[in-house]
């Protein structure tokens, strides 16, 4: 029997069509000590404690390193000694004595030491990036660090505050990721030219927390190993790799497929489309991050405080809520987050047409004005945008939205260039002042005193009772009377202040059922590994 | 007795200084028009990016830093001197082989290009041939059965693979391969669990794994380079055969294929010896140019399979105004550009003897 050439060819092209897919993988389940999670973490640029700010690499850190204050993730509203077992406050509350936690060692073996937490402060104050204000602003400098950060005996650190500051506050702090502790003796080692090991840090790790850093593969992954000797015992994953995935869609697939455990930044639709999937569950947190409306206050219609007003009764905040935002942010109008201490969940804005018109009026612009609205060009900012551009197109007031990316809106912002914005705020501690700092207290409106990190100072806004009353919370002992102060300065700055507040962010993030005892909490470095198992 | 003398030693002595002359200009203008080429990419992607709105200080210090970090940061860059000598002093230092570092990724350019350029190219490498092998037969059996159901077909499908969005087309392919059918792996170069197994030689994973002889990571690395490349072959696919057939037709029409068939030449022998032949020069442009935009790095598809490619560094440097990377990274594409037109134009030498003059 014979075959012509054309058949020949047509057998093997059949055949290997059939046998393709027989030799393709099957996707298979991730291995049971591995977590695999998909999400966006392009916006890593460094892993260095001393200068992470970003929200993927600062979650990083806080499963790399342990800190000298924690919020713990088996109760993430207690704050507690991370490396420090104790400390004690001196009576007027400006030095801190801390004592370390016996029998620690870091990933490389080292024991942590008193003089490893205080390497790790002096660093950052020396380093001096941008995460270094939350330790500088208690009068700690290059100069004076070594003199107020010091050993003062066996096993034991103490600071000393030179500024008016609250110790509670201080103490919150100190949880935040630059109080990381590093490995002195290891990240000297890799120390160039006096540099403090900054160069090596950015992608590499030296802590002593539940995880170490195999790699970090920018726009790619960052794959963590389980440390064995932790404190709270070896984590029960022995990895732990982070996916890049920027597209929601293809981290949902890849969810239902079984190719990565956890699914972290999908959208509203892909949640929607996932309820009733077998074995797969969606757990929501309450998140910090804020978003909120401003008004530079150097443009002449927006310096007046009725159209401040008049902008916070046009916000169809229910209908936003409802709608595009389901699920992922709830309304919230003050400028600490829902959920923490200090919180108070005031709403006493909804979308009123007519009570804006009034408003306009009595401020002098009946009909209204053209206005700018600078706004990210993501979702969700875009549909908020075109939302606000509506219901305050109602009572008058005409607006063109510029959509742009961060790398354009901050720099704007920043220069005072902006009319109305659009943008996100999240808490760089987990402490009242940490807001109230950038919201409210503006010390110094001069467009010279370049205080371009205060959101009060980028809308050109300055009251001095508000900055009073920041300051006065800032410095109360009493934990009760420090509440109260917070709950007034929210009230006030909630109707007097350009800012129109208006979501709170709920995280959506959806797991394989068999993955229990992942933790997020509200700050966006308060999320943990390293309970979660596998059933 | 003068130079012009025609002895047959005499004309060989005056041709080799002429052919060795010839050589040293065409040299010399290669390496000049190559000079030119990488001044002006520099020069445009520099001054393009310090005019741009977008801040690189910013990119590093985060929008919330206080004035003094971010004037730190502003000097270190050295963006207080004049843009002339910034200019310079970046020639200066690309010349020392100096691309600096990359902000996205802290670490030199020329690591991170080392390591995401092979990802392209062995996905760019493989969907170019995999567009060549079926897309010149197509074109030809289409110009050969004009107007018939085989050129409709061919013509449909190149329409489909060239106006389809390659985005649409890479979520609906792992829609219905990955999720549906379980055919092929979901994004990435790897399954998870083979990451860090194979030490990079090359950077080409299929080759580094076959190196070490580490083959299920060889056969993890396949199966995830199918359908990123069926789809960028698809397109490549989609433009040879639209591109072959109209070539093929513009020949089929001229008389020396009447004079071959009427001398009697086999059908097989007229279209492939001849008129193949003579369309090979245009073919090899738009192969080259099809593959160098490949190499290009196809950001899409590189987005939707979480490819860490070329286009995927150069398009997240430029968000973050990383001009560093968006600079070598251009100089990469502007390489591969410059280096598929000169092999394309040392192929033309080879298929047709009017170049060799």
């Amino acid at each position: 029997m014979t075959f012509s050439f054309r058949k020949q060819a047509a057998a093997l092209a059949t055949a290997m069509a059939l046998a393709l897919p027989a030799a393709a993988p099957v996707s298979a389940a991730t291995p049971d000590n591995m977590l695999v999670m998909g999400m966006r973490i392009d916006d890593i640029i460094t892993l260095d404690p001393a200068e992470v700010f970003e929200l993927s690499a600062g979650e990083i850190s806080a499963n790399v390193y342990d800190r000298i204050m924690m919020f713990e993730p088996e109760n993430l509203t207690k704050l507690v000694g991370g490396v420090v077992e104790s400390w004690t406050v001196s009576e007027d509350g400006k030095t801190i004595t801390f004592k370390m936690r016996d029998g620690l060692t870091f990933h490389s073996g080292n024991p942590v030491r008193a003089e490893d937490a205080v390497y790790s402060l002096r660093r950052v104050v020396k380093l001096n990036k941008t995460p270094a204000f939350i330790v500088t602003q208690f009068g700690w400098t290059p100069d004076n660090v070594d003199d107020l950060v010091r050993v003062t005996g066996d096993g034991e650190f103490t600071i000393t505050i030179t500024e008016d500051f609250s110790p509670g506050l201080v103490l919150n702090a100190l949880s935040a990721g630059i109080a990381s502790v590093v490995d002195e003796k290891l990240v000297e080692s890799h120390a160039v030219d006096g540099d403090m090991g900054y160069g090596w840090l950015k992608n590499h790790s030296a802590g002593s927390g539940a995880f170490s850093i195999q790699s970090w593969k920018a726009n790619e992954s960052v794959t963590l190993v389980a440390n064995p000797n932790y404190r709270h015992g070896k984590p029960a994953m022995d990895r732990v790799i982070i996916r890049h995935l920027p597209e929601p869609a293809a981290q949902r697939l890849l969810l239902e497929q079984g190719d990565i455990d956890i699914a972290r930044t999908l959208t509203p639709d892909q949640i929607a489309g996932l309820a009733g999937k077998e074995g797969i569950v969606v757990d929501d947190y309450t998140k910090a991050t804020l978003i909120y409306m401003a008004a530079n206050t150097t443009n002449e219609a927006l310096s007046k405080p009725k159209v401040w007003e008049a902008l916070r009764w046009l916000v169809d905040y229910d209908g936003m809520a409802n709608s595009f935002l389901k699920g992922q942010f709830v309304v919230h109008q003050t400028f600490w987050p829902s959920g923490l201490w200090a919180s108070i969940d005031d709403r006493p804005y909804k979308l009123d047409i007519a009570k804006g018109k009034e408003l306009l009026a009595e401020a002098g612009y009946p009909d209204g004005f053209e206005v700018t609205i600078d706004s990210l060009n993501t979702s969700p900012y875009m549909e908020i945008a075109q939302s606000l551009q509506q219901t305050l197109g109602q009572a008058g007031i005409k607006t063109e939205i510029i959509p742009q990316d961060g790398s354009a809106l901050w720099p704007k912002y920043r220069a005072r260039r902006h009319g109305l914005i659009l943008a996100r705020w999240s808490p760089d501690y987990v402490d009242p002042h940490s807001n109230a700092d950038s919201f409210a207290h503006n010390p110094d409106n001069r467009l010279e005193a370049k205080l371009t990190g205060v959101l009060a100072w980028r809308n050109a806004w300055k009251d001095d009772e508000i900055n009073a009353l920041t300051v006065a919370a800032r410095t109360e002992i009493d934990l009760e009377k420090r509440a109260q102060l917070y709950a007034e300065l929210q009230r006030k700055h909630q109707t007097n202040s350009p800012f129109v507040i208006m979501f709170q962010q709920n995280e959506q993030v959806a797991r394989r059922a068999n993955v229990q005892g992942f933790v997020s909490g509200s700050n966006f470095d308060l999320v943990f590994y390293r309970n979660v198992t596998k059933q | 007795m003068t130079a012009e003398t025609t002895t047959t030693t005499g004309s060989a002595v005056r041709r080799s200084p002429s052919i060795l002359l010839g050589w040293v200009r065409r040299i010399g203008g290669v390496i000049v028009s190559l000079a030119l080429t990488f001044l002006g990419l520099t020069a445009i992607t520099f001054f393009i990016g310090r005019v741009m709105p977008l801040d690189p200080v910013l990119a590093i210090v985060g929008d919330r830093a206080p004035q003094d970090v971010y004037d730190a940061v502003y000097k270190q860059l050295g963006l207080d001197q004049p843009l002339p000598i910034q200019y310079l002093r970046f020639l200066a230092d690309i010349l020392q082989g100096e691309f600096g570092n990359s902000i996205q990724t802290s670490r030199p350019v020329l690591e991170d290009l080392a390591r995401h350029f092979p990802a392209t190219l062995e996905l760019a490498t493989l969907a170019t041939l995999l567009g060549v092998a079926l897309g010149v037969p197509m074109g030809v059996l289409a110009a050969t059965h004009q107007g018939r159901p085989v050129d409709h077909i061919v013509r449909v499908t190149g329409l489909i693979g060239y106006s389809m969005p390659v985005f649409w087309l890479g979520m609906v392919a792992l829609l219905v391969f990955y999720a549906r059918l379980s055919w092929v792996p979901g994004p990435g170069r790897l399954d998870v669990f083979y990451e860090g197994i194979v030490e990079p030689w090359s950077g080409l994973l299929l080759l580094d794994a076959a190196l070490a002889g580490e083959w299920d990571v060889f056969w993890s690395a396949f199966w995830h380079l199918v359908l990123p490349v069926c789809i960028l072959g698809a397109y490549a696919l989609a433009y040879i055969a639209r591109m072959t057939r109209s070539f093929m037709l513009d020949q089929l029409r001229q008389e020396y294929v009447l004079a071959a068939r009427a001398k009697g030449l086999s059908e097989r022998v007229v279209i492939w010896r001849h008129v193949f032949g003579n369309v090979l020069v245009q073919l090899f442009t738009i192969i080259a140019l099809t593959y160098a935009s490949l190499l290009e790095g196809s950001v899409l598809t590189e987005t939707v399979f979480s490819w860490p490619g070329i286009g995927q560094y150069i398009t997240h440097a430029l968000f973050k105004s990383d001009m560093n990377a968006v600079i070598g990274g251009t100089i990469v594409v502007g390489t591969c550009f410059v280096g598929v037109n000169m092999l394309s134009d040392l192929l033309y030498r080879l298929v047709d003897p009017r170049t060799r003059s």
